[in-house]
This record gives structure tokens, sequence and C-alpha cells, in this order.
């Protein structure tokens, strides 16, 4: 046998009609209050175990929140009366490379980087309609439309 | 009157940023205390913010200007976008006793942090890979690698978590932590490796 001996694997799902399939670019982690995720045309009350798809967006209402976990590690959550766009992420779990490309319309997010802000720093960007942030292995939050 | 209004109206324009702040960027540190950096870029200039603390504020015309800030501000501005960051990823290693799925007495504890960890979380995302180190033939090590896989994730079931996904795989002696020749007993490759988020 030896290397050519097949890994023994055993994946199981044990709730929620679909699988997490192998393009899901996260999950919802938590949810409070009022929070939708918007998918192409529909507009969905956000779950916590939902999984999430590159171009997916999320809104959050007055006194809400949302948190999600990406494939690569990297943890993202939005604050109250936000809007967040998933614009495009992309990950290759075998060289843990990828891209991230979010933006944060309004309101706040706060980010942990994963995987690929080491592997493919360059292609990880956040923005909002006035700045692009380029992100080196951190923690940060950003606030888009702030008063003061 | 009217001239004490527009007097009133006055001062409260004057006082009034005409160049109001937008955008705002901070800096945390990480849980280890190391800070990173992020670059901001704005129609009219770049800044990058590299202190713990530090903010970035970009005004309307593009401007960026940095301050600081502290750790209490951050837990009074942002208490709600901080609380609903879930927890990231984290790593375990637990040990067996030679030729069992039983665990060696150090790694009991591990296993009470690692059930702790695993309930806290709301949908739990486990991956556990297996391992045996070079004694006995490789295929039995390939079953037993998966033995201990699974013995992990049913002791976690027994605990009551209901894992969102899981994945149980076991890699023999393919993974050595400690690189032995065939037939050498080593402790710290009779291991299982997980991961939870």
């Amino acid at each position: 046998m030896g290397g050519l001996a097949a890994v023994v694997l055993a994946v199981l799902v044990i709730w929620g009609p679909r699988a997490v399939a192998a393009d899901a670019a996260g999950m919802i982690k938590t949810v409070k209050g009022d929070v939708t995720v918007l998918r192409e045309s529909n507009e969905l009350p956000a779950q916590v175990g939902m999984s999430l798809y590159s171009a997916d967006s999320l809104r959050t209402g007055r006194d809400s929140s949302v948190g999600i976990t990406l494939a690569d590690n990297t943890v993202l959550s939005a604050g109250p009366d936000s809007l967040l766009e998933l614009e495009h992420f992309q990950f290759d779990p075998r060289t843990r490379e990828g891209a991230i490309e979010a933006r944060l319309e309004r309101g706040s997010l706060s980010a942990i980087s994963g995987s690929i802000a080491k592997t493919s720093p360059e292609a990880v960007r956040f923005s909002t309609s006035t700045i692009t942030l380029g992100v080196r292995g951190t923690r940060f939050i950003l606030e888009a439309g702030g008063s003061d | 009157m009217p001239i004490i209004l527009l007097v009133g109206l006055f001062m409260l324009v004057q006082a009034l940023p005409n160049d109001p702040v937008t955008d705002r960027v901070i800096l945390l540190p990480e849980a280890d205390g190391s800070v990173g950096a992020v670059i901001v870029e704005s129609d009219t200039g770049t800044r990058e913010v590299n202190q713990a603390y530090q903010v970035a504020s970009v005004r309307e015309s593009g401007g960026i200007s940095s301050e600081r800030t502290s750790a209490t501000a951050v837990a009074t501005r942002y208490g709600d976008l901080l609380a609903g960051q879930p927890k990231p990823q984290t790593s375990y290693l637990l040990y067996f006793e030679p030729g069992t799925d039983e665990l060696v007495p150090a790694s009991q504890a591990t296993l009470e942090t690692l059930k702790a960890d695993a309930a806290s979380r709301p949908a739990p995302e486990i991956r556990v890979i297996g391992h045996t180190d070079t004694t006995a033939s490789p295929q039995y090590n390939d079953e037993l690698s998966l033995e201990r896989a699974e013995f992990v994730i049913e002791t976690l079931r027994a605990f009551g978590v209901r894992p969102v996904s899981y994945e149980a795989t076991g890699r023999g002696e393919r993974d050595l932590l400690v690189p032995t020749a065939d037939g050498v007993p080593e402790p710290r490759n009779r291991r299982v490796e997980v991961s939870i988020r």
C-alpha cells in the first residue's frame, strides 16, 4: 500500500438539507437582531450555520450584528446598520492561496486575517466608497460613512 | 432677532468641520499581542497604519489623518461589532497510548478544553486528522489512526456537540511529527490534530 494507499475519509453533515458545498466561501457563525443575506435577487434571513458564497452581501439593521468565518479562517463581523458585500472570494485549501475582495457600503466591519492574507496579501482588498485597504496579516476595524 | 439668528447660524456653520470624517480604520493588536499593518488608500493619499489602536480618519476630501485611540474607547464605540465576531479557528494536539485509541493522561486536560471550546461555538466545523508511530504495519496504522480521529468526534458528540460539519481522517504513519525509522515507538507521533472553527 504505502504511498498509494488511499486516505480514509469520513465526512458527515449532521444537519441542514444542503451539505457545505465545496465552493462555499464561508459560514455565518453569529446573528443578532435583524440580518439579511442578499444573494442574487433574493433576500434570505440570516441564520447561524448558513453557508455564504462569493458575491453574497450581508445587511444588518439597528442594534444588529453578524459574524462569519471564511474558508481560509478569516473572521469578519458587521455591526449595526451595515451593508457588507463579499464581492469576490476564492480559496485553494491545498495551497492556501486565494483572493478576498469585500466592500463595506455603510456601517462597520471587524476583521481578523486568515490564510489568504499570509499567502497572497496582495489579493486581499477591503474597500468603502472612499478608501481601499491593503491588509498585511492583522486585526482591524473599518467604519464607513461615520460622522462626528 | 433675525440678526441674532443669523449670527447663531454663522457660528454653527463655523463650528462644523467643512471637511467631515467619512471613514475610519482602527488597527487592533492580535490575540498574541502582535500588531500587523493596514495600508489605507484614498483618492488623494496613502497612509500606513501599523501601531496598536492607531486610527486613520479619512475626510470627504480624501485627506487622511492619524490619531491614537484606546482599548476602552474601542470597546465602547464598537461593542456590538466586536461581540458579533466569531471565535477564530483553534487547533489542538492529543496524544495516545501505544496501539490504542486511548489518550495519554496528559492529554485528558486538553480534551476537556477542546470539549468546552467546541460546546461554546454556535455552529462548529471540526476537522480531525489521526496519526500513528511506525510500529505495526502501514495498513494497521491507517485503521488505528482513523479510530483515533473517530474517538475524538465520538467524544465530542457524546458531550453534546452538534457540528455543522466534521471530517475525520486517518493518515496512518505518513505524516510523522518526529521522523523515525520503521518500527520505532514514538509518543509524539501517536497523535490527532483537531481544528475547530
